[in-house]
């Protein structure tokens, strides 16, 4: 098998891939902006929403239920697509995926496609695949474009330009659609935007879409979006090949009710998002009369088969994750070397990969918890990242790692009064080449990286213990209040 | 592709082997659904709640009775001076305006659709709660790209359709769950560059709302 | 009540300020304390880091020292929350039922300082004076893994003297961390550049916290721009009261 998640696997690590992006000024601007913005969109939604902790509990238990029986509900996802005149796929891995759908637009006599964000299409590389066959993807989601045509990665799962100004955009447009009078306005870019696509939606005959939801009572796909480039790619064409992750399925169609008030809340913040389809199958006279479901694997099983991390796979792909996460905030997406970005990216990449690349992801996180705090499905993003932390150290460090040794040796410390306190003592010997008025500002080795932009103060004369058993021994009216820091 | 269907589910049972056999249906009747189901509002709070959020996302809403709805559209049409009209097939015809020459859905190709001024539809549903009318595409509301390829869309709701919440929605749905369905939300929008919202990309840029009680 | 101190291994060695201002402040309300010298640390640097393994001792060493304790004060929420979200899983992992029933028997009886002040004793004004413009940040884990809320704000309300500033966004993280501050540390130091530009703003001279971790990497980097601001564990605020030798200092 060929797992892959974009390029990751040849990807940087994150502090490495990170550095350039600190020095980008523009592209920082860009990322705080638009992910405040959406927050503060989003805190009002949620906030008008009494009832959003039961359903997030309950999208959260759907989910759980749902990964708990994913054979049972995806053959009868398949059973019921088929009866309604789909044809469903499986896809093992990325260049499966990349071959059913190619077969499927040569078979259909096309050499383009056009394209609804997915996701799932970055994931296994689809555009590129489609491109060594003769096949032209058009992207046709805004951010997308702007993505395509500047030759560029999306950096956020939901809105892949926000690390675009509105004259950066005009500069793509202006050279990638010859249209060199081109103001900045957003409004103008947009209406661009659309003359661009309309001659595509109108035209060509095979549309490629991602899913949200796959319902397996009844069959149908559901996509959520906002811009109708998405109604234009599942409407318009002839035929309609729809790649969708195998965890993207719900048991109900009843269980729509959860997941369309949670996730235009979560990610855009919009009480719904302008434009939500749900199709079923062939519908005659309206709409392709061709549909293909690609059920895509590529390293979902494992995940669902470490029951500490399988709350990954309940992912509905908000971004909301992102947008409050102060790491992203400062880095934008491309830190994360991977179509899935921020901390929902950094637990999903390195677990599709089995923990053979993206290493460095579960790390790429303070836990501060801002995360599973919005997250609409409950995922415990701090928590798998700690589990992942623990699988790259268990399965990949060396125990000559000079982290590793630095960790063992702190745990043998820990583990006894005695070299605990003789190592608070030793520590007031070691440090003295390296303080001065009671400060550090230059450290050796791993530390280093703290005095780099941070002082550290010099260990005090006397720890608390010490403090602590003078006191006992003079007796508590004696106790001294001096305060070791001055 | 039976090979890779069969090694998939195979995977999927393995991986789930900690999950001790149990009866599926059971299990999903007793998820918490602890979520606000039914509305509070009376109609006249639900109607008002309806109006107000599909004009937070820029929809022009029009109030009429039944016996003024023919002429409320053709005075919505021409205010906006549409001339071109395609209505949507199975509309009754006492509905429209008598003396306004509609385009019939059936004889619009996707150029009449592209060329054309707007188009009329009735829908199946709206949910006053998140401003969204939904199409079940049957009689009266059009096939798909009706709604998609012109320029204006004017959609009839009556007061009866209104419902508060989308649970409510999503039950009064369930008979047309296999129906392509459409939830509807405002005009098409994008907020891709520097997340200011710019109304009308690819579906309708203008959206009018009928409202009948 | 005899209340049970675990310090923190950082608050132990290198900020005893933190410690003796909680003895003070717990003993001032009528307290009795008790420092248990076994103690040395809950294990959070291990088991946030991956060291899952090394971090196993260490909570049973916790669990040993304190299982008969009338109440534990810890005045860090990151070692509170290290408690209350991992050791119950841990201990679970461990197959032996006796450890699990004694962290679950523990854990009510754990509290972070102001939680003890708040909800176990019920107190809010505890006579405390410290006439200074001081500005609150709240740490992660005390927002969303202990949910604290304004707990530590209502008894910095009550005290005498003081002037409260606001922190703007006030719920985003410093970017400490642990050991991301070192092992991501230009990340950190970005996320650092905002939280210290936010405390500037605010023109208070002092930065408290629960959590001497969070100040000791708030305050390095002011301490390096010479930013004339300084840290104080919120117990070294709650401990003064007007009658002290140097109130006000």
């Amino acid at each position: 098998m060929t797992i892959r998640v974009g390029e990751s696997a040849s990807a940087p690590s994150f502090q490495k891939a990170a550095l350039p992006l600190l020095e980008d000024a523009q592209l920082r601007k860009n990322v705080r902006h638009a992910t405040d913005v959406i927050q503060r969109k989003r805190g009002v939604v949620v906030a008008e929403t009494p009832d959003w902790q039961e359903l997030r509990t309950a999208a959260s238990a759907i989910k759980a239920h749902t990964m708990r029986h994913l054979d049972h509900y995806l053959t009868q996802f398949e059973k019921a697509c088929t009866a309604a005149g789909g044809q469903v796929h499986w896809a093992a891995d990325a260049d499966d995926a990349n071959r059913i759908i190619v077969g499927l637009v040569k078979r259909y006599g096309g050499n383009e496609v056009i394209k609804v964000k997915t996701m799932t299409s970055e994931e296994v590389g689809l555009n590129d695949a489609s491109e060594r066959e003769g096949i032209r993807p058009h992207e046709t989601d805004l951010a997308e474009v702007i993505v395509q045509l500047g030759g560029d990665k999306s950096s956020h799962i939901v809105a892949p330009a926000v690390h675009k100004n509105r004259s950066q955009v005009r500069q793509i447009f202006r050279e990638r659609m010859n249209l060199p009078d081109l103001s900045d306005d957003p409004e103008e870019l947009t209406a661009a935007a659309r003359r661009y696509l309309r001659e595509k939606f109108l035209r060509v005959k095979i549309g490629v879409c991602g899913a949200n939801f796959l319902v397996a009572e009844t069959g149908s796909v559901c996509i959520v979006e906002s811009e109708g480039n998405g109604r234009m790619c599942l409407t318009m064409p002839e035929a309609l090949i729809s790649i969708a992750g195998i965890e993207k399925t719900i048991p109900a169609f009843q269980d729509m009710e959860v997941f369309l008030q949670l996730l235009p809340r979560s990610a855009t913040g919009e009480r719904m998002n302008p434009y939500n389809s749900l199709w079923t199958g062939v519908r005659r006279g309206d709409g392709p009369q061709h549909f293909h479901v690609v059920l895509l694997d590529n390293g979902r099983t494992r995940i669902l088969a470490d029951p500490e991390s399988r709350q990954t796979l309940h992912c509905i792909r908000c971004g909301a994750c992102l947008n409050t996460c102060p790491v992203y905030r400062q880095t934008g997406g491309h830190a994360y070397g991977s179509s899935y970005s921020g901390p929902i990216g950094a637990i999903v990449t390195p677990q599709l990969l089995q923990m053979q690349h993206g290493q460095s992801l579960p790390f790429a996180s303070s836990l501060c918890g801002a995360c599973y705090d919005v997250c609409p499905v409950k995922i415990n993003i701090p928590e798998v990242l700690i589990h992942l932390r623990g699988r790259v150290v268990r399965e990949q460090k060396s125990a000559l790692d000079p982290e590793a040794l630095a960790m063992k040796t702190a745990a043998a410390i820990f583990a006894s009064r005695a070299r605990f306190e003789a190592a608070q003592r030793l520590g007031r010997i070691a440090q003295w080449p390296f303080q001065s008025n009671g400060w550090m500002r230059n450290l050796p080795g791993m530390l280093g990286n703290w005095t780099r932009v941070r002082d550290l103060r010099a260990l005090p004369q006397q720890t608390f213990r010490e403090w602590w058993k003078a006191r006992a021994k003079a007796g508590n009216t004696a106790a001294t209040r001096k305060n070791n820091h001055g | 592709m039976a090979d890779a269907r069969d090694a998939i589910l195979e995977r999927i049972r393995t991986g789930l082997r900690d999950v001790a056999p149990t009866d599926i249906a059971a299990e999903y009747a007793a998820i918490p659904r602890t979520y606000i189901r039914a509305g509070q509002l009376d109609l006249q709070a639900r109607l008002h709640q309806l109006k107000e959020r599909l004009r937070d996302y820029d929809t022009n809403v029009v109030e009429t009775d039944a016996v003024s709805l023919p002429r409320t559209i053709a005075e919505v049409l021409r205010s906006h001076e549409q001339k071109n009209v395609i209505a949507a097939d199975g509309l009754p015809e006492e509905i429209l305006p008598l003396n306004f020459p509609f385009i019939s859905e059936r004889n619009a190709s996707v150029d009449t659709l592209n060329a054309c001024d707007g188009i009329v539809t009735a829908c199946s549903v709206a949910i006053a709660f998140t401003g969204t009318i939904v199409l079940t595409h049957g009689p009266g509301e059009g096939a798909r790209r009706l709604t998609l390829v012109p320029d204006r869309h004017l959609c009839i709701v009556r007061a009866e359709q209104v419902v508060e919440t989308v649970p409510e929605a999503i039950d009064r749905l369930a008979p047309f769950a296999t129906h392509p369905l459409t939830f509807i939300s405002g005009p098409s929008a994008t907020a891709d560059i520097e997340m200011t919202r710019i109304r009308g990309v690819h579906g309708p840029r203008f959206l009018d709302v009928v409202l009948v009680q | 009540m005899r209340v049970s101190l675990f310090i923190t291994c950082y608050n132990d060695t290198l900020f005893p300020a933190t410690g003796q201002a909680v003895v003070r402040l717990l003993e001032r309300l009528g307290h009795t304390i008790d420092f248990p010298l076994e103690q040395t640390c809950c294990g959070q640097m291990h088991y946030n880091t991956g060291y899952q393994q090394e971090a196993m001792p260490l909570m049973r060493r916790f669990v040993e020292i304190f299982r008969d304790s009338e109440a534990v004060c810890i005045p860090s929420s990151s070692c509170v929350a290290m408690i209350r979200d991992h050791y119950p899983k841990m201990a679970a992992e461990q197959s032996d039922p006796g450890l699990a029933r004694a962290v679950d028997e523990l854990l009510p009886r754990v509290y972070e300082m102001t939680e003890l002040l708040v909800h176990r004793f019920g107190l809010e004004d505890v006579g405390a004076y410290f006439p200074h413009r001081v500005t609150y940040h709240a740490s992660c884990h005390s927002l969303r893994s202990l949910h604290l809320g304004d707990v530590p704000q209502r008894l910095l309300r009550k005290v005498r003297g003081i002037e409260l500033v606001d922190l703007p966004n006030i719920d985003r993280c410093c970017g400490f961390g642990g050991t991301f501050s070192i092992k991501m540390g230009d990340v950190s130091a970005a996320m650092l550049a905002e939280k210290m530009k936010d405390v500037e703003n605010t023109g208070a001279e002092v930065i408290t916290a629960v959590d001497t971790s969070c100040l000791m990497h708030i305050f390095g980097g002011l301490h390096r721009q010479r930013a004339g601001v300084r840290m104080a564990h919120i117990a070294e605020i709650l401990a003064p009261t007007e009658t002290d030798e140097g109130a006000g200092a």
